[in-house]
């Protein structure tokens, strides 16, 4: 049965287009046929942080409009075939998305994949709320800083209202990806510590991605962080929360970059 | 800086914690995952005056000002002019 999941923060830059592919990137790696999909009108990056920029034809609103076929919009991606991106149009009004043009691409997608996943935009605006209409699960996530957890906790309260689970009297599976944890300054009480955000939130933690440069890295190459480098400290916890989505139970841990002297004498390369 | 500072530094963590409790305690009765309490508000009283006069439903206003110390409801009703009321 295709899970819908959307990744969602209500807050912009705290990584909800990286998370998108590097949970797209884990799960289609472990064999599981995915979808990613971008939400943001007119602000679309999903395709560039994928690498797949330049081979965008059709995009999520000429389907939605019936200006092309799903399979002519779908990019498969060159490095892993289970994985496929629909872009977002970059020209055209979010206006132009419809809740039923939206819910019949879906359910199409639903025949073709095990996870359909939702980047949305930021905000709480039309996008936003047609990117987790139809979701079954929720991914929001946060960073450890106020304005992130105050515009969550919003986000929170629009799962629980405004999607179609939560207007059937069912609910929206959510689960909090912490991202650009730094353990040391929240050990020194610079930052919020994980038990702070989650007792605020009050949501199940689905993984702790650790700030790190590897994140950059794979962007500016047009890759998941999980496909481009999978042993780094952000990969294995991309890679362990992907696990805990398809309902493992992976032992919480903040994986770690840090390397001994043999690493920081032969482990610096370029990228 | 000198060293004293570096030890009586209160770390910013916990204030952030204590801020976001704060805040969020407040924003939640306002918006969030339960109905509008301004909304509610609004409705029941709509009902209620109702019963006994003929009331518009875009002449009721309900206004919520949530102070530190004190919260004000402001409730205002227009009611048409006695040739119009039902009873």
């Amino acid at each position: 049965m295709a899970k819908v999941l959307v990744v969602t923060s209500g807050k912009g830059g705290v990584g909800k287009t990286t998370s998108t592919a590097a949970l797209g990137g884990a799960l289609a790696q472990s064999g599981e046929k995915v979808v990613v999909i971008d939400f943001d009108v007119g602000l679309r990056n999903l395709d560039l942080v994928m690498g797949a920029e330049r081979r965008v034809v059709f995009d999520l609103i000429n389907v939605v409009q019936g200006d092309a076929k799903l399979n002519q919009a779908l990019i498969r991606d060159k490095r892993i075939e289970n994985l496929s991106l629909l872009p977002a149009s970059q020209t055209r009004d979010k206006d132009a998305l419809t809740e039923e043009g939206v819910a019949r691409v879906l359910a199409d997608l639903k025949q073709k994949f095990d996870w359909i996943i939702c980047d949305s935009p930021a905000g709480i605006e039309r996008g936003a709320t047609l990117a987790m209409r139809h979701a079954d699960v929720a991914v929001v996530v946060t960073n450890p800083e106020v304005s992130s957890v105050r515009d969550s906790d919003r986000i929170i309260g629009l799962l629980d209202s405004k999607t179609e689970k939560a207007e059937n009297g069912e609910r929206v599976e959510k689960h909090l990806l912490l991202t650009r944890y730094d353990p040391v300054r929240a050990e020194r009480g610079e930052m919020l510590k994980v038990d702070d955000v989650l007792e605020i939130l009050s949501i199940p933690l689905l993984g702790i991605i650790p700030e790190s440069e590897e994140v950059l890295r794979a962007s500016n190459v047009g890759s998941p962080v999980t496909l481009n480098n999978p042993g780094s400290a952000p990969g294995r916890a991309y890679f362990d929360a992907a696990r805990r989505l398809k309902g493992e139970s992976v032992e919480m841990t903040i994986p770690s970059d840090k390397k001994g002297l043999l690493g920081k004498l032969f482990g610096r390369r370029a990228a | 800086m000198n060293l004293m500072n570096l030890f009586n530094r209160r770390t910013s963590a916990p204030v952030a914690r204590e801020r976001l409790q704060i805040l969020l305690a407040h924003e939640r009765g306002i918006v969030g995952g339960k109905p509008d309490l301004v909304a509610l508000l609004r409705e029941e009283i709509l009902a209620v005056v109702g019963r006994h006069v003929a009331v518009e439903r875009d002449r009721v206003h309900v206004r919520m000002n949530r102070g530190a110390d004190l919260s004000t409801l402001e409730i205002e009703v227009e009611i048409p002019a006695p040739g119009m009321a039902r009873a």
